[in-house]
């Protein structure tokens, strides 16, 4: 089942003003594909791929999954969030089977299902938690594994791992690659950190801003799993780094004072844990 | 106890600022008390309130329910209602009551009239902001999960605003009860708040203290056995106790 995204434009119009957000972004994504959206901040991102999901109607161009055009958001398409949007009043495992009870699963085998998908994400002890007992990682471990028995062909994941800690999110991208191998989903993953879209895809896609618009594909061909250490991976990673660093520039200038200047106040020269953070 | 016994042994028999029968001592309110249960007045008030109450109460929350459903429903009557409800709902119920007593007579049906509406406003309030708070990201992941429609306000969107709901009933119930209380001394029916009249009326004053306690244990325990419990149960649950 590919996943085409054609000719795509958004636009919001509120009280306030008009925002041209997408403007005739087109993406074809095969089966199984790992791609990264990356891009500045407010370049669309997270709009496309609401849009992918059906949670945004697109103001023009549609999305097609398997042939047939997407008519509002479904199950077919799981997604996560920077936020786990794991519910509080729910256990561990009644949040993980959340989708098979409202697809009418019966509950023995809604159960086994569920703790089938936490023991992936290492999770089986705190089946009986409630959410507020997990830390940020923990949660979004719990979140995946509820979009994951949905057993839909493709995954959203918007800037998931953002805001955790450095060391867990490390964990959580090695063990992501490790499942997406499993399960053979199309992970279609929005960042804003350079690294961390090299490490993971197949394909990155580099977007522009003002409007959000499709730039640049790099495609990643290096061997799994990669390591952030790897000299390929680092070479990489700067090749995209100049791409986007124009793109920021550019956004920075139309929202800063016009004496601002990348090269003094660097932004994305100085390499250090999270490149690209600042974007 | 022992603080009421001094207040009343300094302020009557020695200072003399107070008569015996503007200030109760204990032992005689006590007395009163057991007095008012031997002889089955005080049951047959307590039951006679507490059948209106939950009569009134009841009322309440299916209007206001259905008012608070209403108002998230349509726009329109948001924008021009929920200001009208939150002064209606600062209004003290009790200033109804002559409203109440040209539409059903000094009866029954007029302090059922005044609890109901005391709290249904209330009630309305916290299920209408209680919906509206649920964050819509929690709907949204929902819809990603193939849930719609009805499913989506049963499975999301309720179990989302119960606690700002349970505290409207709360809320709710403690305007119910004093709309109760005011509503029976006013038009003097059989009930506690009758009682507390009679007691004025014959300037017993241990009985009009006798039968506060009993209003104060029995607001309490409602709230705290009732409500409280809920209440805790899911604060805990959802861990809003922390920090
Ligand atoms: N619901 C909305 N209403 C109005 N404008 C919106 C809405 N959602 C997004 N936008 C606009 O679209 C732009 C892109 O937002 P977003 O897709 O969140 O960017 P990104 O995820 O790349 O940071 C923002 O500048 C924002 O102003
Ligand atoms: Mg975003």
């Amino acid at each position: 089942m590919s996943l085409i995204v054609e000719n795509v434009s958004k636009r919001f119009d509120t009280k306030h003003k008009k925002t041209h957000t997408l403007d005739r972004v087109s993406l074809e994504f095969k089966k199984g594909e790992f791609i990264c959206l990356l891009g500045p901040s407010g370049c669309g991102k997270s709009t496309l791929l609401n849009v992918i999901a059906g949670l945004e109607k697109a103001t023009e161009g549609r999305i097609l999954l398997g042939g047939k055009e997407v008519k509002g958001a479904g199950s077919d398409r799981a997604m996560m969030f920077q936020e786990s949007a794991l519910f509080p009043w729910l256990r561990v495992i009644d949040n993980v089977e959340f989708g098979m009870k409202m697809a009418g699963v019966p509950k023995e085998e809604r159960r086994e299902k569920a703790l089938k998908y936490l023991k992936m994400v290492h999770l089986t002890k705190f089946q009986n938690s409630y959410v507020h007992e997990l830390s940020g990682g923990m949660r979004q471990r719990v979140a995946l594994a509820r979009a994951l028995t949905l057993d839909s062909d493709v995954l959203l994941m918007d800037e998931p791992f953002a805001a955790l800690d450095s060391q867990t999110k490390n964990i959580l991208q090695l063990e992501l690659q490790q499942i997406w191998w499993e399960t053979k989903k199309t992970i279609i993953f929005v960042t804003h950190n350079v690294e961390e879209a090299v490490l993971l895809a197949d394909r990155v896609i580099v977007m522009a801003a003002n409007p959000g618009r499709v730039k640049k594909e790099f495609k990643i061909q290096l061997a799994r799993p990669r390591l952030l250490e790897n000299v390929d991976l680092v070479y990489m990673v700067a090749e995209i780094m100049k791409e986007l660093k124009e793109e920021v520039e550019k956004v920075a200038k139309a929202e800063y004072d016009s004496d601002w200047n990348i090269e003094k106040d660097t932004v994305l020269s100085n390499t250090s844990d999270d490149m690209g953070i600042g974007l | 106890m022992t603080i009421w016994e001094l207040v009343y042994r300094i302020g009557v028999d020695y200072l003399e600022i107070w008569k015996s029968y503007t200030f109760p001592s204990p032992f005689a309110v006590i007395k009163t008390l057991f007095g008012l249960i031997g002889d089955n007045t005080l049951g047959i008030a307590v039951l006679a309130s507490m059948k209106r109450i939950i009569v009134g109460y009841s009322i309440s929350i299916v209007i206001g329910v259905i008012i608070g459903l209403t108002i998230v429903r349509y726009k329109y009557l948001d924008e021009n209602f929920s200001a009208l409800i939150l002064g209606l709902q600062t209004l003290p119920s009790i200033c109804w009551l002559p409203f109440a007593i040209l539409w059903y007579g000094l009866g029954e049906g007029a302090i059922m009239f005044v609890i109901a509406i005391g709290s249904t406003f209330a009630i309305s309030i916290a299920i209408e902001s209680g919906i509206k708070n649920v964050p819509p990201l929690y709907i949204r992941a929902a819809k990603t999960m193939g849930a719609s429609g009805i499913k989506i306000y049963w499975n999301v969107i309720i179990p989302a605003s119960l606690p700002s709901v349970i505290s409207g009933l709360k809320q709710g119930w403690s305007f119910a009860w004093r709309a109760l209380m005011a509503g029976e001394m006013l038009t003097a029916t059989v009930g506690l708040g009758q009682v507390l009249m009679v007691g004025r009326d014959l300037a017993d004053i241990s009985q009009v203290m006798a039968v506060m306690v009993v209003i104060i244990v029995l607001g309490l325990a409602v709230d705290k056995i009732i409500f409280g419990r809920i209440e805790a149960n899911i604060r805990t649950k959802w861990g809003l106790d922390r920090g």
